[in-house]
């Protein structure tokens, strides 16, 4: 019972840290029709600056947020200079060029930070909670990881619902000529999708990271399964990620917990290809009329 | 023989006219004689290297060889695919596999048959998947191919684990021994050897790729990428055409996973990492998608680029694990650079820059009156009487895939 107690919390951390990458994905998506590969390697070099931070002495919990405004700003000059260009063209483009990016920003790293494995301090407690005389696998510090994927899910959620600026992203995404037409600034709102996304991306890199050992490779597992929540999600949705980067944490969790970890990524492919074989689109896609 | 060929050109054409036709016209003696020539210099080139550039020239064949496939795959039928470097591996552990004792027998012809057959196999199980799926979706499903495959061999002890398999290479057999002693008054080394190998099959996966492509099945490919809607009023089975083009890339890969064994001598799940499917997506693109010429070039430059890269490093105190970071990064800007400035990749740049020359030569030769010749070599129009010797020869290209494949919006 116990056993499996564990691996179910394992599985929801986990569900969340996959859902946090893949609610950047899907915002990514949404504003610009992107795959942004470079996603994970984006959050490498944000988690990065913070790391350096801590190790200079400074206080954690602004090397947090600088590296959250770094991701801002990150992902604001490359959709400005190099997604830009490449918008309204093939979809292959964007492909390659996000390929290009995952390079150039991963070697980058190694170049830069080397490939020696440094320790990221946890941002709070990393022993499990005692409930009775039992300790459960689950930490203060995932409690963190846990409510701050939420927060950042119920932010969003209430930016595109709630706010003017929600309003004019939305719109700049589902149509930009109307849009533009409409006063809407449509270059401004995509470069702040892209910007947002980075933030996400950035902070689901540092929950990984906490209380872990950092290397430029260290997302390299996270790029592939967030990318399938994301895709498992629709692609379209928010909580599509969300309940995707579940589904595939809890699966993961306990294949690994229960079978062998190496099924992993084979599981992985089989929840993904099920997925899309019953749903082409994902499934939180509503069907859509192909254009004629 | 393709349908929409040129007639030679009758009566008052040059000899060299009519040599001309016979080149634009005829897609499979153009494929041909090219091979022979690329025969020849691979015969000369290996006997001229030492064995470590025998290795690499090795190393760029069958890459070549499975970029090759993804050049038909991507740049012609317009699926992208991330997860080419599995398929690679599932005919390298095939081969592997039948030749993991030094008694074995098996011909080598036979076994890389095989590892192409299962291979091909694979390709049909994913392609009718495939076939399903659009842009990111179908990206993202061979992305996971790309990790899920390796950790195949990782789980299962008779693949050998993370160590992988060894295999043994055959002898080399007597007459091939006689041949090369008698055309370079030596005996080939193993790694020679295994570079003709690799040689060899690439340039008869290439003759193959390359009349497909100039075939109908190839027009039913660049169709489907080009209009979906109207390759189906067309009368064209969708579905039949992607899983088509699948499994020939597929059949490419596994091939190009057979000489890999042959070469490495030993296959484990290292050997096919997300890197190499990334890789080889980059050498189709930068090469010019749709373009073989490009596949190989490119695939010869990323061969040997780190090499250079580390010798320059080397100059400028760079160690090696640095200087191989660095000629990454030159790679990945590389990639950006190209897509920003040239998206149409290395040889679209070389075929923009013929089409122009020929159409000023043409303009110089023709009348203005005959129109359209003198603007550019674009597809034959209807209206070009094909025994007007100048028209057929110069600038009317039959869709024989020697005109350029244009990176059009393909599905949505």
């Amino acid at each position: 019972m116990l056993q499996f107690t564990n691996t179910a919390l394992a599985g929801l951390v986990l569900g969340m840290i996959f859902a946090a990458f893949a609610l950047a994905l899907v915002l990514i998506w949404r504003s610009t029709r992107i795959l942004n590969f470079a996603q994970a390697p984006m959050a490498v070099l944000t988690t990065y600056i913070a790391l350096v931070m801590i190790e200079d002495g400074r206080p954690y919990w602004l090397a947090f947020v600088v590296a959250l405004l770094a991701g801002l700003v990150l992902g604001a000059v490359l959709e400005r200079v190099v997604i830009r260009p490449v918008e309204g063209k093939p979809d292959i483009n964007a492909v390659i060029l996000t390929l290009g990016l995952f390079i150039v920003f991963k070697s980058g790293a190694e170049v830069i930070f080397g490939t020696k494995l440094r320790t990221y301090p946890p941002t709070f407690g990393i022993r499990g909670i005692e409930i009775g005389d039992t300790t459960i696998g689950i930490t203060t510090s995932d409690f963190f990881t846990i409510g701050a994927v939420i927060a950042t899910l119920v932010l969003l959620v209430a930016l595109f619902r709630f706010t003017d600026l929600g309003l004019k992203m939305r719109a700049a995404a589902n149509n930009q000529e109307v849009a533009g037409l409409l006063g809407v600034k449509v270059g401004a709102m995509l470069t702040l999708g892209w910007a947002l996304a980075a933030v996400v991306g950035s902070l689901s890199g540092l929950l990984i990271a906490a209380g872990g050992l950092v290397q430029p490779s260290y997302m390299d597992s996270i790029v592939v399964f967030g990318f399938i929540a994301a895709v498992i999600g629709g692609l379209e949705s928010p909580a599509g990620a969300v309940v995707g980067g579940l589904l595939l944490g809890f699966s993961l969790s306990f294949v690994s917990g229960y079978l062998s970890a190496q099924l992993v990524a084979l599981v992985a492919l089989g929840i993904l290809m099920t997925v899309l074989t019953l749903r082409p689109g994902g499934l939180f896609t509503a069907t859509q009329g192909r254009r004629v | 023989m393709s349908e929409t060929t040129t007639a030679p050109s009758a009566g008052g054409a040059t000899r060299g006219q009519q040599l001309s036709s016979l080149w634009q016209g005829y897609p499979l003696i153009r494929h041909l004689v090219t091979a022979a020539i690329g025969l020849a210099v691979v015969i000369v080139v290996l006997t001229a290297v030492d064995d470590f550039q025998a290795t690499k020239l090795t190393e760029m064949a069958y890459i070549a060889i499975a970029a090759g496939g993804l050049t038909l795959l991507t740049g012609l039928n317009g699926q992208i695919s991330l997860g080419h470097g599995a398929l690679m591996a599932f005919g390298a552990y095939t081969t592997a596999l039948l030749y993991d004792d030094r008694e074995v027998g098996t011909p080598l012809v036979v076994v890389v048959l095989v590892s192409v057959l299962v291979t091909v196999l694979v390709g049909i199980l994913i392609g009718i998947a495939a076939a399903r799926l659009h842009g990111p979706y179908l990206a993202g499903a061979t992305l996971t191919l790309a990790i899920a495959v390796p950790e195949i061999g990782k789980y299962f002890d008779q693949l050998g684990g993370d160590q992988g398999l060894r295999l043994f290479v055959p002898e080399i057999p007597q007459w091939a021994t006689d041949i090369a002693y008698y055309l370079t008054g030596s005996d080939p080394s193993r790694s020679k050897y295994v570079a003709f190998l690799a040689w060899v099959t690439l340039i008869v996966v290439f003759i193959l790729l390359a009349n497909l492509a100039s075939s109908r099945i190839g027009r039913r490919w660049a169709a489907v990428r080009d209009d979906e809607v109207a390759a189906e009023l067309a009368g064209i089975d969708l579905t039949r055409a992607r899983v088509s083009a699948f499994v020939v890339s597929a059949a490419a890969a596994g091939a190009a996973g057979a000489m890999f064994a042959l070469a490495q001598r030993t296959v484990g799940p290292l050997g096919f990492s997300l890197n190499l499917s990334l890789t080889l997506l980059a050498i189709v693109v930068l090469g010019g998608l749709g373009s073989l010429t490009g596949a190989i070039l490119l695939s010869g430059v990323l061969v040997f680029l780190p090499q250079i890269v580390m010798d320059l490093g080397s100059g400028a105190d760079l160690d090696a694990t640095r200087a191989s970071q660095m000629a990454t990064l030159t790679f990945g800007l590389v990639m950006v650079l190209v897509i920003l400035l040239a998206p149409r990749g290395l040889m679209g740049g070389v075929r923009a820059l013929g089409l122009r020359l020929r159409s000023a030569r043409a303009g110089r030769r023709t009348p203005p009156a005959s129109g359209g010749s003198s603007s550019s070599g674009a597809a034959p129009s209807p209206t070009t009487d094909p025994a007007s010797p100048s028209s057929t020869a110069e600038t009317a290209e039959p869709d024989d895939g020697s005109t350029p494949i244009t990176t059009k919006k393909g599905t949505s």
